[in-house]
Parts: structure tokens; C-alpha cells; sequence
């Protein structure tokens, strides 16, 4: 039996506050081009300019940063008062280039992803890996049965070079600059990100994998990403991403769009760990055809603020469209997530899921809409929403908007709130647990049934950051 | 070792509830603390477990030389307390083999690792004896369990954890025969030098499957008598009446 002494020491050493972000180093800026500080069209000329790009892009960004001087800023979401667009640097061009092994990277980029266990986790389970440092791709890579099976994984910029036929034709088509202020910027300075293109019928069975990184402080990444899933084919997509911790503020603002054409499916999973000064506004949304369809697994665990709400337009008959959106506001954070599905054809069907937790005087909001078109027939779709709240210092709202034009339509919405109770916590500290310990089991409880629709290997990685996030909260 | 209870007031919302409870529970023994509706035998349950709602007022309760009302819950149970919940909460997404296994691992000696085959091995051996399906422990922790079913899990928690001290409070109530036997044979199997029970029951029944060494009988918040088993038949015959005048008339002398 063990003594009290014994468990004295033991909670002392439970109480040490570890919840700090693990992934908050930075190595030197080693850049090798920097644009100035501020965004004119100057600076977008000097991006395009090193990406060397042919001219219909380069109006294209033009084009797009009229449009962000234009646009307003959200007046609904997040507290976005305090981000400065003047005190930010646009483009940062790591040394180095693009390479396919990872020993030829220079040494601070090489050690970050070593320090964040890219390398290994592509041996492990990942079919194709690309690691984003800054503004530029710096590694690439795909197995090779997949690209001679036609399957392209590249960055933007080599497919705008070698595969203008099929950036021309999708490449803003699902997210026009216009769409809002921050799809706006990043088609005017985008750079970075993920094209990628799955021929009909091919099955990309393991996953393929993204990881951004900001090193930089006061900088912008804006990576853009465009998925083309071809006739029957299928491919799941994941991204993670983390940044150093500093004083001042940083924003991350992408765009991806996913075309899922007849009977194709695509699953793309986001890990969101953006260090605690990141501004997180995000445009996600897929079209999806005839039979196809698309899965967003959101989870969003870092970042200062976070606005993203992931859409899927379902376009034609037998599509279908799901959301299971994961979020985790902490002290200072607030996470407006959620989902946004529109059902354009008969025959459709859709599921929105959202959990969300507030601790340490976190916001967590869920805002979604679920639109159907007027005239359809047979149309489906469930929303439901739960919020867990840790203390009485932290919020969570819900925003389901629903605008429904059709008669035959089966919507079902549920949503709870709920709060950890004493007695649940006094029943599990009943059996041995501490009190942190007990909480931990029972936000674990929560994510339950979304965190088992993960890979393994990302249900563990998603698990062990809400562990952190929760350490210290208690005690 | 013994659990010893001195003297032990404990208020919930300013309002005192026990008022001054004795009794010595050795290891080796079962007793049963009997008694009407409202007289403060779950509310000794949970102070002695450490409800957070309850405020002690007065007295002390020691496991060999520690007095564990300066413990939190879940050191007590270190030490081998252990409370079957009248009303077992339900923890939505947490399986209970899961969280066995945690409370298991909990229970070792120096935080010793936890032969897990083995431990499951166990488990299942425990839920034959319960009669229960081996299923049981991969759902989630009493969500959706019937009263019958949340009962023979706290049992199983019971048996898989081995207390040294177990409480059970009003573990009858609601019970089929059937599961009330059930319930019973669990008790009786840890029934040795090692483990001592306090069966909280408003009905004699249990006692018909389990035979009490001691009996005490509370009264508005004290114990106004104890004795060997043949209390229980007085009490069965007589119901609460006397005891409960009686306990007036001594109270009325103070």
C-alpha cells in the first residue's frame, strides 16, 4: 500500500505546470529573400517575381489584392481588433530550394522537422510527404508506385509550371478572390501549399501528408492548396502545424480547394497546434459531383484565433458531404470553427459533427450553416453540436444557421452543452484518479467518438495534445 | 488495521447531517450500518469517502495511524478505501476496462507496472463470478447501464481493486433476487483478514445473503445502537420505532 508521503511528492510533481507548447522553438532567421514589411502591390510583384510565374498569375494576384483593400473585415467571429497587416512580412524565402531527402536540408530546417518526427512518420505511414518552412516547400516527396501511377503531389508552383492545363482550369474556381478578405490575400500573395491530382480509379491508400511551419516572427504564410480527385479515385490528405512562440503576433491564412469529381472521395484531416500568437483564418471548401464524397476532419487545438469553417457544395446527385470539426479553446484562445454544406442537387446527404472545449476563459464557437437549394428532392443532413465546458471562466456559443428551400428534406440538429460535474469527478478521484487526471478522462471521453474516426497514429498525436493542453488546468 | 470513525460531525449547506458518529471497523470484519430514510447513512458514506459538497465539522476518521479527512478522495482510495456508489455517475466515451485498468495501475505499490494480461485475465474471472458478459467492459462507464447493471459494475470495480476497506452504500436498493445474490457473493468473496465492509442498507434483505459481524443502527445523524446479527431480526420485527423514541428520550435527557 502507498504511504501518503509517498503521494504528497507525486502531486507536487502533477501540479508543475508542463502545459507549455513543446513545438515553440526557433532557429535563426536564415532566410534568404524577404519582402519588406507591409503588402502593396510592389511586394506581390516582387513573389510572383521569384517564383518566376507566367503573367495570367500574376494579374491574377493583382487582381485579388484590389480585392482585399475593398473587402471589409469580418464584422462576426473571432476578436480580430488587434492584427496589424502593416507590422507583418509577406514572403520569406527559406535557403535552399526544394529538396527530396531530407539530409540535403540546410541544418536549422532539417533539425526542425527532426524535432517535430516528419522523417519518421513518413517511413512509417505516409505515402507522400511535403514539409513547408516559411513561405517556400522545402522537401517533397512521393512514393514512387504512386507517381507512376500518374498520381502528382507537388507544390503550387511546380504545377503551375508543369501542370498549367489543370491549375488554369480548377485554381480559384471553387474559392474566387472575392469570396472573402483573407481568400482575397492569400490569392494575392499566396505561396507554398499542396497541388495535388489522383487520375480515375486511383486509390491512394495510405495517406499523404502536409506539415506547415512558421519560423519566422511578425510573418505570414499563406499557402494555398488544390486537390483534384479524378473519376472513382480516392485520397486522404493531412496537414498539421505548429509555430515558434513569440511576443507578437503572426497569421496564417489559407486557402484549399477540393474538387471531388463523380463517385471520388477525399478525406482531409487538419491538425491544427499553431503556437499561441497565431492568427488562424482559413478558407476551406470542396465541390463535390455525382456519387463523390467528401470528408473535412477538423481539429483545432493551437492558435490565438482561429476562424474556418469547412464547406462542402454537394453539386450533384448521390453526393455527400462531412464535417467533424474537433476544438480546444485554452486561456486567451478563441476558436470560431465549425462547418458550412450545401446541398445544390437531389439526393443528397450530409453530416456536420462538432466538439468543442473551453477551459482557462477559452471561446469556443460553433457557427455552421446547412443550405438547401429551393426545388430538391430526398435531401438529408444531420448537425450536431457539443460543447463541454471546464470552468466557469470559459464560454462556448453555437450559431446553426439553416436556410432550407426545399420540402422533402430529413434535417435532424441536436446540441448540448454540458459541464464536468463534481460527481463525476468525484466518483473517478474514488477509484485513485487525481483530480487532473479525472478531467483528462473525461474530456478524453468527450472527443471519443470523433477522435476513433482518426488514423491511429494522428488519434494519439490528437490525444496527446489535448493531454498537454489540459495539464495545469487543474490542481 | 482498522477504520476508525471519532466523533465525526459533518454539515451539508450549513446543515448539520451527522452529529457525532463512533464506530471502529477491524479488517476481517463486515458490519452493517442500518437505519430510516434521512438519517444520515449515505451522507457518513460520502464524508468518509470525501464528497466534496460535505463540511466536516468535527471528529476524525483514521485508517491505522492516518487521518484520511485531510486526504483527497482519490489518496483515500490509495489507500484502499473504496465507496460503492449508491447512484453510479455515467462517463460518456470512457470504457470502463479502460478506466479499471487506470484505477488498477493506480492501486500498485510505488506506481509498479500493471501486468495487463494478466490484470484482464483477472477481469474476466471476476465478471464470471458476476455473471456478467465479458463485453461489459468495452462500454462506456455506466452510460446506458440499467440499475441492475450499474450495481454488478461497481462490484466488478470491487473485486478487480481489492480494498482494504469497502463501503456500500445502499448497494441493495433496487435489486432484483437475483442480482441482490450477485451483489452478496461478491462481498462474501473478499469476506477475509485483509478486508473489512460497512453494508449501508434500509432493508434487512442483503443481510439474508450476507451475515454482519456488527450492526449499528443510526438515528438522526448518530448511532443509536449496536449489536451482534440478531439486531437485524429485532429491527426486522420492530421495524425503526423504538429505537427511533428511544433516541428522542436520550437526547431529550442531554
Amino acid at each position: 500500500m502507498q504511504r501518503y508521503e509517498d503521494m504528497e511528492t507525486q502531486k507536487t510533481v502533477q501540479t508543475v505546470d508542463v502545459s507549455e507548447y513543446q513545438y515553440g522553438f526557433n532557429f535563426p532567421d536564415a532566410s534568404v529573400f524577404k519582402t519588406r514589411k507591409g503588402l502593396d502591390a510592389d511586394v506581390v510583384r516582387q513573389i510572383s517575381g521569384q517564383k518566376q510565374e507566367p503573367e495570367w498569375m500574376l494579374n491574377y494576384r493583382l487582381r485579388a489584392l484590389e480585392s482585399f483593400w475593398k473587402k471589409p473585415m469580418p464584422s462576426w467571429g473571432a476578436d480580430l481588433s488587434d492584427l496589424d497587416f502593416d507590422n507583418m512580412y509577406y514572403y520569406a524565402k527559406p535557403a535552399g530550394g526544394v529538396s527530396r531527402s531530407w539530409e540535403d536540408l540546410p541544418e536549422g530546417i532539417r533539425k526542425t522537422y527532426d524535432r517535430l518526427g516528419l522523417p519518421e512518420a513518413e517511413k512509417k505511414f505516409l505515402a507522400g510527404v511535403g514539409a513547408q518552412y516559411d513561405s517556400e516547400v522545402v522537401y517533397h516527396n512521393l512514393q514512387e508506385n504512386l507517381s507512376r501511377q500518374g498520381v502528382i503531389f507537388c507544390d503550387p508552383e511546380t504545377a503551375v509550371r508543369e501542370h498549367p492545363d489543370l491549375v488554369r482550369k480548377y485554381f480559384g474556381t471553387v474559392i474566387p478572390y472575392g469570396d472573402n478578405k483573407f481568400a482575397a490575400l492569400n490569392s494575392a500573395v499566396w505561396s507554398g501549399g499542396s497541388f495535388i491530382y489522383v487520375p480515375p480509379g486511383v486509390k491512394v491508400d495510405i495517406p499523404l501528408q502536409a506539415y506547415f511551419r512558421i519560423n519566422l516572427e511578425n510573418f505570414g504564410q499563406f499557402e494555398r492548396t488544390l486537390i483534384i480527385a479524378d473519376e472513382g479515385s480516392f485520397v486522404h490528405y493531412i496537414e498539421g502545424c505548429t509555430a515558434p512562440v513569440y511576443s507578437t503576433d503572426s497569421l496564417h491564412s489559407a486557402v484549399v480547394e477540393i474538387i471531388a469529381l463523380p463517385n471520388s472521395r477525399v478525406r482531409y484531416t487538419t491538425i491544427q497546434n499553431w503556437s499561441s500568437d497565431i492568427y488562424n483564418l482559413v478558407t476551406k471548401r470542396a465541390v463535390a459531383y455525382r456519387g463523390a464524397t467528401v470528408e473535412w476532419v477538423d481539429g483545432n487545438i493551437g492558435s490565438k484565433r482561429t476562424m474556418k469553417y469547412p464547406s462542402v457544395y454537394l453539386m450533384e446527385e448521390g453526393a455527400h458531404g462531412e464535417v467533424l470539426s474537433i476544438a480546444f479553446a485554452g486561456g486567451g484562445q478563441q476558436q470560431d470553427t465549425g462547418g458550412k454544406i450545401v446541398h445544390s442537387a437531389s439526393n443528397t446527404s450530409s453530416v456536420i459533427t462538432s466538439k468543442s472545449i473551453s477551459k482557462d476563459g477559452g471561446i469556443s464557437s460553433y457557427r455552421g450553416l446547412l443550405k438547401v437549394a429551393p426545388g430538391l428532392d430526398n435531401v438529408k443532413s444531420k448537425v450536431v453540436c457539443d460543447a463541454l465546458i471546464l470552468d466557469e471562466h470559459s464560454h462556448s456559443n453555437t450559431y446553426p444557421y439553416m436556410e432550407i428551400e426545399s420540402d422533402n428534406v430529413s434535417i435532424e440538429h441536436e446540441a448540448r452543452v454540458s459541464r464536468i460535474s463534481e460527481e463525476q469527478l468525484f466518483y473517478l478521484m474514488s477509484r485513485g484518479l487525481d483530480e487532473a487526471e479525472a478531467s483528462m478522462m473525461i474530456v478524453n471521453g468527450f472527443l471519443d467518438p470523433l477522435v476513433k474516426q482518426l488514423p491511429m497514429e494522428y488519434a494519439v498525436e490528437l490525444n496527446k495534445l489535448i493531454e498537454l493542453e489540459m495539464e495545469g488546468s487543474v490542481g | 488495521m482498522e477504520l476508525r470513525i471519532h466523533g465525526l460531525h459533518a454539515s451539508i449547506e450549513g446543515k448539520e447531517i451527522l452529529k457525532g458518529i463512533d464506530l471502529t471497523l477491524p479488517q476481517g470484519e463486515i458490519h452493517a450500518l442500518m437505519g430510516p430514510n434521512g438519517s444520515g447513512k449515505s451522507t457518513l458514506a460520502n464524508v468518509l469517502m470525501g464528497h466534496p459538497s460535505y463540511e466536516v465539522t468535527g471528529g476524525e476518521v483514521y485508517m491505522d495511524d492516518i487521518d484520511i479527512l485531510s486526504l483527497e478522495p482519490y489518496q483515500r482510495a490509495r489507500l484502499g478505501l473504496f465507496l460503492a456508489f449508491q447512484y453510479p455517475v455515467e462517463i460518456p466515451g470512457l470504457t470502463a476496462g479502460k478506466f479499471l485498468k487506470r484505477a488498477a495501475e493506480l492501486r500498485l505499490e510505488d506506481g509498479g507496472k500493471l501486468n495487463v494480461s494478466s490484470f484482464i485475465r483477472e477481469l474476466r474471472a471476476h465478471m464470471d463470478f458476476l455473471e456478467m458478459d465479458h463485453q461489459f467492459i468495452n462500454r462506456y462507464l455506466n452510460e446506458g447501464f440499467s440499475g441492475g447493471e450499474k450495481k454488478r459494475m461497481e462490484m466488478l470495480q470491487m473485486l478487480a481493486l481489492q480494498p482494504a476497506f469497502a463501503v456500500l452504500d445502499e448497494t441493495d436498493s433496487g435489486l432484483d433476487i437475483d442480482a441482490l445474490k450477485i451483489v452478496s457473493k461478491g462481498v462474501n468473496s473478499l469476506k477475509g483478514p485483509g478486508f473489512g465492509a460497512l453494508i449501508i442498507t434500509h432493508y434487512q434483505r442483503i443481510l439474508n445473503y450476507i451475515r454482519p459481524d456488527r450492526v449499528h443502527v443510526m438515528v438522526g445523524g448518530r448511532i443509536v445502537r449496536s449489536g451482534g446479527p440478531e439486531l437485524v431480526e429485532r429491527l426486522e420485527k420492530d421495524g425503526y420505532d423504538w429505537l427511533k423514541s428511544q433516541a428522542a428520550a436520550e437526547h431529550a435527557k442531554v
